[in-house]
């Protein structure tokens, strides 16, 4: 329940920030200008696809996980949550490279991705503590 | 089990709901039109007029008050730039005024604007105006962009010398100042912001948003 919950926050936020890099939206609500900073920076994108995107498909797919997970039939299975160990887990690691690039590279912070970073690391961290659980039963 | 999850998916239909909700009131955020302040006076000698393209017999005149360094202008100028230049101002219907507002809280806009400013001294300030927005990427991040700032100008034909020489005397600084002064009084804090036929406008607008209002500025309905 608390991966798919934040799964759902961590979607809106990196969905909001997918829609002011198309153009969508006209202005971030970022204080510092530190968002479009580092969205328009070289290495808001990989492969030509924003790491917004990025964003979005990933907590997307940790949220259909995490609700497929306390479907009846999957309640009393240990897939879905080490398939949100493993999503979080390279979400975490990926998050973690985007903050260092933040702090070292571009020498700008964005305030929603420093969000997202503490929703995945939340998300990861919740997901290892109930796989351990799981196993010790 | 899927019924004692009710409450639940009641709760994450409103975190989405009030996400969309948020989401779609940032959209509308830049577009919301105010009547235009009456012209201020600054000290310092008349301010510059801008720099203008397009006719003089327009029938709509749209004042734009912009930071290079501003991410919203940068974004407005690659995406609708080309839009407003082939159908609006090209067409005759819309003379185009850009003023200089590079804002305190931007590292490198002071120079940026300096740098459109000595180019525009040659003829190229259009040129540079695009040359500055569309590289937004490898200047802004500099912590000395005047090399980029030079490398661009040097790609439109600029005459790197009297380039040089207008750089390096701040030609155009008491010029920045006055018209960072005159949009304060006027009460522009943010960029862009438009004057549109006596509306002012905030916010990076989609060309159809700014279509209507110039359809409206020229009493088209």
């Amino acid at each position: 329940m608390v991966s798919a919950a934040l799964a759902l926050v961590g979607l809106l936020v990196s969905l909001y920030l997918w829609l002011w890099k198309i153009g969508v939206l006209g202005a971030l609500a970022c204080g510092d200008g530190g968002c479009e900073r580092v969205q328009l920076s070289p290495y808001a994108q990989v492969a030509g696809i924003p790491v917004a995107l990025l964003g979005v498909v990933g907590y997307l797919a940790i949220f259909a996980v995490s609700l497929a997970g306390l479907q009846d039939p999957f309640i009393r299975r240990r897939w879905p949550t080490d398939a949100v160990v493993l999503l979080a887990g390279i979400g975490v690691a990926f998050s973690g490279y985007l903050t260092y690039l933040e702090a070292a590279v571009i020498h700008a912070w964005c305030r929603w991705c420093l969000v997202s970073v503490v929703i995945i690391v939340t998300i990861f961290g919740a997901a290892l503590a109930g796989r351990i659980a799981e196993s010790r039963r | 089990m899927a019924g004692s999850l009710k409450p639940f998916y009641i709760g994450l239909g409103v975190i989405a709901l009030a996400g969309a909700l948020l989401i779609y009131m940032a959209r509308g955020s830049g577009g919301v039109a105010s009547p235009v302040d009456a012209p201020a006076v600054v000290p310092g000698g008349p301010v510059f007029p801008g720099h203008t393209m397009g006719s003089d017999s327009a029938p709509v005149t749209i004042v734009e008050y912009a930071d290079f360094e501003c991410p919203a202008c940068a974004q407005f100028a690659i995406l609708t730039g080309p839009d407003i230049k082939q159908r609006l101002v090209a067409t005759g219907q819309v003379r185009w005024i850009f003023r200089d507002l590079p804002l305190d809280m931007h590292r490198n806009s002071l120079s940026a604007h300096h740098a459109a400013q000595c180019a525009g001294e040659q003829g190229r300030f259009w040129e540079m105006h695009d040359q500055i927005f569309f590289n937004h990427g490898r200047w802004v991040p500099e912590r000395r962009p005047e090399r980029v700032l030079r490398e661009l100008a040097g790609a439109i034909g600029v005459d790197l010398g009297r380039y040089d020489a207008c750089m390096a005397e701040n030609r155009y600084v008491t010029r920045l100042q006055q018209l960072k002064a005159d949009a304060a009084a006027r009460g522009i804090s943010s960029t862009p912001t438009f004057e549109i036929g006596g509306q002012r406008v905030s916010g990076a607008l989609l060309y159809d948003d700014l279509k209507k209002l110039v359809d409206r500025a020229a009493g088209r309905p």
